[in-house]
């Protein structure tokens, strides 16, 4: 049976499952668009801005691991796009992107609403499509799709001319897809991964540093069983966190610029590096000829690119982090059968002991409400089992901190590209992902603003989101920096009297506002925020002098970290009293 | 170090600039780049001259080879190999020159191929040396421009060594 562009299209997502996508309509769209209005079988979630619609399909593929998906117009609604798909990109988020055209004789000739939306995406996108012919419509979503969730996956985009759209061919869905020029490597090499198992059997002071690759290829069971049979401690990226449960005890919580001590510690004292899934980005390494200065490195990656860009690798292992983990345990188990507690025992014990000199801690008051109390409450309540996304900047760095991650896939944030205003979009899309669980973004005052017009999905979807502003009246961690290293010099970080009144804000969305001024006031206000299905704003008043905490300034090693003064001050007092 | 790379690669539109763009967006540098149909119209050939310490030709190997519409990646320092490169020379040469410019382009096996009141043009065809040779041999006689093709590359045939 003959069909138009936007049927084929419509089939061909129905055939890969897609139930759920974001967009915004346009003028070059409005055939799809027409097919989706009584569809039954696909729900689009209209956002109020595109870039919103990008980050919702990237929180509802984090949340489930499946390929989130978006359709937006042309020019502008393309556009709008580019800082979604580049957020996805960073992280290795799978994302399907379909962006409408002008018709196929207008391109290049300025037409209004053109942009050439494949040469500004193709960048940040892992691969891009401009559909030509409506007869090789269904055989690229299909390899878009395979593209965007295998290998290392990533965001693909297809642009539609208008024409395409509406001319009509027959609808052919491929059994499978071949794509001679792309075949990741999934297995390890055998060879390799006895060699890393030789160098974990030698080892004395190992530690593996797992980053989001183990969430995105679901290795976390493979990866506690290494922990546990080889009693090796296991520190966790920004990214990973979940890959590994952030309370069992070898967990040293997150390395890096505002990682816990231990783990900073660990890792430069080890003498093997056991990374999986991870890219030594410079907010982990630090100054990157000091980091792991003792250690040898082995590196589990399914990207070859990211093996020995940033540090040197003793044993590199190209493949799926699931299949090496798996063989990596057999090997260790069948043929090293080391007994390993007695091995273990100085190490964990120093470890421990740096758990002790430094724990992550903050000065408790009972005047004014620290950020970081928050997060903690949240955790409390939520018993670690609620899915939080963030904003960028402090609120994230402080939920990293104080919020233990058990499961995978709980845990929604921008860690690459870093994007302020990613968090309440991703949690949106996340929640329609999970109706039943507790949806939470932690969110600065600055981020909020970011994409607070989702305020409108949220509310029209009946999604009940729980938003917990930690709101300094300023762009924290920016001015954290300003505070450190540019004498207070606080150029356009304050928003003081500018910042917007939340509660007021949500109510005139439908949503609901609740505010804590007082520390008292911060339990009651979760618990009540918890309790309606609803979406809801919660207005955190918190300490605006309050920073984050361990801090490697840029460019130091990750051993060079600053701490508290302040509360360090605070506690020699009170050691001389007593 | 200099490397020579070759490439297959997916005979569709951008694939050009998904190349170049890897190179710019990630600041290596592109020394010369031509390209060109194989046998098979559906795959072409690129060759490209880059330079870099050995991790970033490590990098650019690998990330030519992530590139979707990337068959296949060759580095010809790994081959024994054969290199051409053309060029085209427009001397302006003084009357008493003229004489020495045509034999240098009979010595470097180039010709003319085009001749006018002032200028010819000289046609060569040769490795990096050869050209550069010609060049520096050329430049007192006046060059006015030249204009060269970039280079390309091909492997030799692999001969096993006979077993002694």
């Amino acid at each position: 049976m003959k069909m138009n562009g936007a049927e084929i299209l419509i089939e061909s997502l129905k055939k890969e499952g897609v139930k759920h996508m974001f967009g915004y309509p346009g003028g070059v769209v409005l055939g799809i668009f027409d097919r989706l209005y009584d569809d039954k079988d696909i729900e689009l979630i209209l956002t109020r801005h595109e870039q919103g619609a990008v980050h919702a399909a990237d929180g509802y593929s984090r949340s489930t691991g499946k390929a989130g998906v978006v359709l937006v117009t042309s020019g502008p609604g393309a556009t709008n796009t580019v800082t979604g798909i580049a957020t996805a990109s960073m992280d290795s988020i799978p994302l399907v992107v379909f962006t409408g055209q002008v018709p196929t004789m207008l391109i290049g000739n300025d037409a209004f609403q053109e942009a050439d939306i494949v040469g500004i995406s193709r960048p940040c996108t892992k691969y891009n499509f401009l559909v030509k012919d409506v007869n090789d419509l269904a055989r690229i979503v299909k390899e878009a799709f395979y593209i965007a969730t295998s290998g290392r996956p990533g965001p693909v985009l297809i642009d539609l001319p208008k024409d395409v759209t509406a001319m009509k061919a027959e609808f052919v869905w491929p059994q499978d897809v071949k794509i001679r020029s792309y075949n990741p490597t999934l297995e390890g090499n055998k060879w390799m991964i006895t060699q890393a198992a030789h160098l974990i059997a030698k080892s004395k002071r190992p530690v593996i540093v797992a980053g989001g690759g183990v969430i995105l290829s679901n290795a976390s069971k493979e990866l506690k069983e290494l922990a546990e049979i080889t009693d090796i401690p296991v520190v966790m990226t920004l990214m990973g966190l979940g890959g590994f449960p952030g309370t069992h005890p070898l967990a040293l919580g997150m390395p890096g610029m505002h990682g816990s001590y231990y783990a900073n510690r660990s890792i430069q004292e080890s003498d093997l590096l056991i990374a999986v899934g991870m890219r030594f980005d410079d907010r982990v390494t630090g100054k990157i000829d000091a980091f792991a200065p003792h250690a040898k490195i082995v590196h589990i990656d399914i990207d070859p690119t990211s093996i020995r860009k940033n540090v040197r690798v003793d044993t590199p292992i190209v493949g799926d982090a699931k299949r090496i983990l798996s063989v990596l345990n057999k090997v260790l188990k069948e043929e090293i059968k080391e007994q390993w507690g007695e091995v273990r025992n100085a190490w964990l014990k120093q470890i421990q002991a740096w758990k002790k000199e430094r724990p992550l801690t903050y000065t408790y008051s009972e005047e004014v409400i620290k950020p970081q109390f928050v997060v903690e409450k949240i955790y409390e309540l939520t018993k670690g089992d609620a899915i939080i996304s963030t904003e960028v900047g402090q609120n994230q760095m402080w939920s990293a901190q104080f919020y233990k991650f058990d499961k995978p896939r709980m845990w929604l944030t921008s860690g690459g590209l870093g994007t302020m205003g990613y968090g309440f979009p991703a949690a949106i899309g996340a929640q329609l992902a999970h109706p039943d669980k507790l949806v939470i973004d932690i969110a600065g005052d600055g981020s909020i603003q970011m994409n607070i017009q989702e305020l409108a999905t949220a509310v029209i979807n009946k999604l009940p989101v729980k938003v917990a502003i930690l709101n300094n009246r300023c762009l924290g961690m920016v001015r954290q920096w300003q505070e450190l290293f540019f004498s207070e010099r606080y150029s356009h970080t304050k928003l003081d009297e500018t910042v917007p009144d939340f509660v007021k804000i949500a109510e005139a969305y439908g949503a609901v506002g609740l505010r804590a001024t007082k520390p008292s006031e911060v339990e009651p206000v979760l618990r009540e925020a918890f309790k309606i299905k609803r979406t809801v704003f919660m207005d955190f008043v918190v300490d605006w002098k309050e920073k984050v905490f361990p801090m490697v300034p840029a460019g130091a090693a990750i051993d060079q970290m600053m701490f508290d003064e302040q509360k360090e001050k605070t506690e020699k007092k009170l050691k001389a009293v007593k | 170090m200099r490397h020579t790379i070759s490439l297959l690669v997916e005979n569709k539109f951008g694939v050009l600039s998904r190349i170049s763009g890897l190179f710019s967006g990630r600041g290596y540098n592109i020394e010369s780049l031509s390209v060109g149909e194989t046998i098979d119209p559906q795959i072409s050939v690129m060759t490209i001259v880059t330079s870099g310490d050995e991790q970033i030709i490590e990098q650019i190997l690998k990330q030519l080879n992530k590139l979707i519409d990337v068959i296949k990646v060759v580095d010809m320092i790994d081959l024994d190999h054969v290199e051409r490169e053309m060029v085209l020379i427009k001397v302006a040469p003084r009357q008493e020159d003229k004489a020495e410019v045509l034999r240098l382009t009979e010595i470097f096996r180039g010709r003319v191929v085009d001749s006018g009141p002032k200028t010819y043009t000289i046609e060569v065809t040769g490795d990096e040396k050869k050209i550069a040779a010609l060049i520096e041999l050329l430049k007192p006689a006046g060059i006015k421009e030249f204009i060269r093709t970039g280079k390309i590359a091909i492997a030799r045939e692999r001969i096993k060594k006979p077993s002694v």
